[in-house]
């Protein structure tokens, strides 16, 4: 591998579990490549950890392409770090400089316990699905394609919202804690097609109350989502589930 | 299904109950600087403007109670959301910055919960100096009516209150600087280039309606309330 390479200061927190207390640990990697993805930065310090008979750092990931949302921490204060649109298994250490200190930490949020180092629980994500994240559909053999139109317009929409990968970069970003970007694209998602239609009130209702429930905090619109967001979903999907709220409680179709 | 109440109270309600309430204010306050500057008038245009408000009797009660309840409920969301927001999140982030562009985190959207409390502070002060304060009478038209025009001219030869009056009002504009926008974001304002354009006007009619409401304490505290563009006043 060429590119050059540079000493990076690791300031990480570690907890134990659950109920343990955290703490900062510091580390110094001397032989960091330009070209290592952010992960396989961590990947080199664990196995220096490993060598020298200590506890590995705990971090999620899967994928390492960007589209799993596994990954998301919280780098130098901004989740998936410096680089917009920008998971951090896709960040590269050539965004770093020889000699800089790199603060590693959790997504915090009570509604994102975490359960080791730098992983979180987001399940509080998958019961939000739960509550109204599914389109209700006959099984056996595949519909005609034609059967249900979806006009250009109102695709590329629904395709916009769908691309979230459910990496709670939002949550761990707003200053509130809310998971406002989070349901308002599941929402915005389902509700934009055809599919989606006949769940369309009880989604927006069940997802918003289930959201409360989980304990995230409320929008105030500061957008800090949409700046972290690795897929780019805009604050306009917060502003459809307001307009789909509305509509559920007053519309009567 | 949930109850109005419950809607009204959920997440997204609280939001679009602060969204209308912060415009109704917003409405409000340009009422209340077109009353101010009634000063700049002729000799008696400010205590006649009173004098009308006054004659109005009940709608004047009805409007006052509704701005009340609008008060109460842009101040109780608002807290409240600052409430849940400590909640949320009981362990803060050591190292915590903003992305940028396009976040909307600033001083004034970061601060919104501390200006909000202060100017509700202020609001207590400022019922009680003006509008239950002590006036004299004037015979306007042979009838006698409050004179609170000269009441105003007093209070700010003080400068304790002229100035005090001219912080709270940056305080304002910090407040409506995020406010205007993101009252509209609130009620579902989704184009982007909608969005952009409504934070500069938001933004620009924060200062400007700020400046209009701290120009009046400071130009009679300066001018020792006996300017020039204050018809008929004695200085005092």
């Amino acid at each position: 591998m060429g590119g050059s390479n540079m000493t990076i200061h690791l300031k990480i927190w570690r907890q134990e579990g659950p109920e343990a207390e955290g703490r900062f640990e510091t580390y110094t990697l001397d032989q960091v490549n330009e070209h290592m993805s952010f992960l396989e930065m961590l990947d080199v310090l664990n196995e220096q950890l490993v060598t020298e008979g200590k506890l590995p750092v705990e971090f999620d990931y899967d994928c390492r392409e960007g589209i799993c949302g596994s990954c998301n921490m919280v780098i130098n204060g901004k989740a998936h770090g410096p680089k917009r649109l920008t998971a951090v298994c896709q960040l590269h250490m050539r965004n770093y400089s020889d000699g800089d200190t790199i603060v590693i930490e959790p997504a915090r949020a009570a509604a994102f316990p975490v359960i080791r180092d730098l992983v979180v629980d987001r399940s509080a994500f998958d019961r939000i699905i739960e509550a109204g994240g599914y389109v209700s559909v006959k099984t056996g053999s595949a519909p005609e394609a034609n059967t249900l139109p979806v006009d250009q317009f109102n695709a590329n929409k629904a395709f916009d919202y769908a691309t979230c990968i459910g990496c709670g970069a939002c949550v761990a970003a707003c200053p509130n804690s809310s998971a406002s970007l989070f349901t308002g694209a599941k929402i915005a998602h389902l509700n934009k097609l055809p599919q989606g239609q006949p769940e369309r009130k009880n989604r927006v209702l069940a997802m918003v109350e289930q959201m409360e429930k989980e304990g995230f905090g409320d929008c105030s619109n500061f957008a800090e989502c949409e700046a972290v967001c690795p897929v780019g979903i805009s604050i306009s999907a917060i502003a459809e589930m307001r307009r789909d709220y509305m509509k559920a409680m007053f519309d009567d179709n | 299904m949930p109850s109005l109440v419950e809607a009204a109270t959920s997440q997204v309600g609280r939001k679009l109950l602060t969204g209308i309430t912060g415009l109704l204010l917003l409405f409000f306050l340009f009422f209340h600087l077109a009353g101010n500057l009634t000063i700049f008038g002729g000799e008696h245009a400010m205590n006649i403007y009173s004098m009308t408000l006054h004659d109005l009797g009940w709608p004047l009660w009805i409007a006052r109670i509704g701005l009340a309840l609008v008060f109460i409920i842009h101040a109780w969301v608002g807290i409240s959301i600052w409430w849940r927001r400590r909640k949320a999140r009981p362990e803060n982030y050591h190292v915590y910055s903003s992305k940028g562009e396009p976040s909307r985190q600033s001083l004034s959207s970061r601060s919104m919960a501390i200006t909000g409390i202060i100017l509700l502070i202020f609001l207590v002060f400022h019922i009680n100096t003006f509008a239950l304060g002590d006036t004299g009478t004037v015979l306007i038209d042979g009838r006698e009516v409050s004179d609170l025009k000269t009441l105003v001219i007093e209070t700010f030869q003080n400068p304790l209150y002229a100035f005090g009056y001219a912080i709270i009002m940056l305080l304002l504009a910090a407040h409506l600087g995020h406010g205007i926008w993101s009252s509209f974001v609130s009620l579902t304002m989704k184009s982007r280039k909608c969005s952009d354009l409504m934070y500069t006007i938001g933004a620009t009619v924060a200062i400007l309606l700020a400046l209009g409401f701290l120009f009046i304490p400071l130009y009679i505290y300066f001018t020792g309330g006996c300017g020039a563009m204050i018809a008929g006043s004695q200085c005092v």
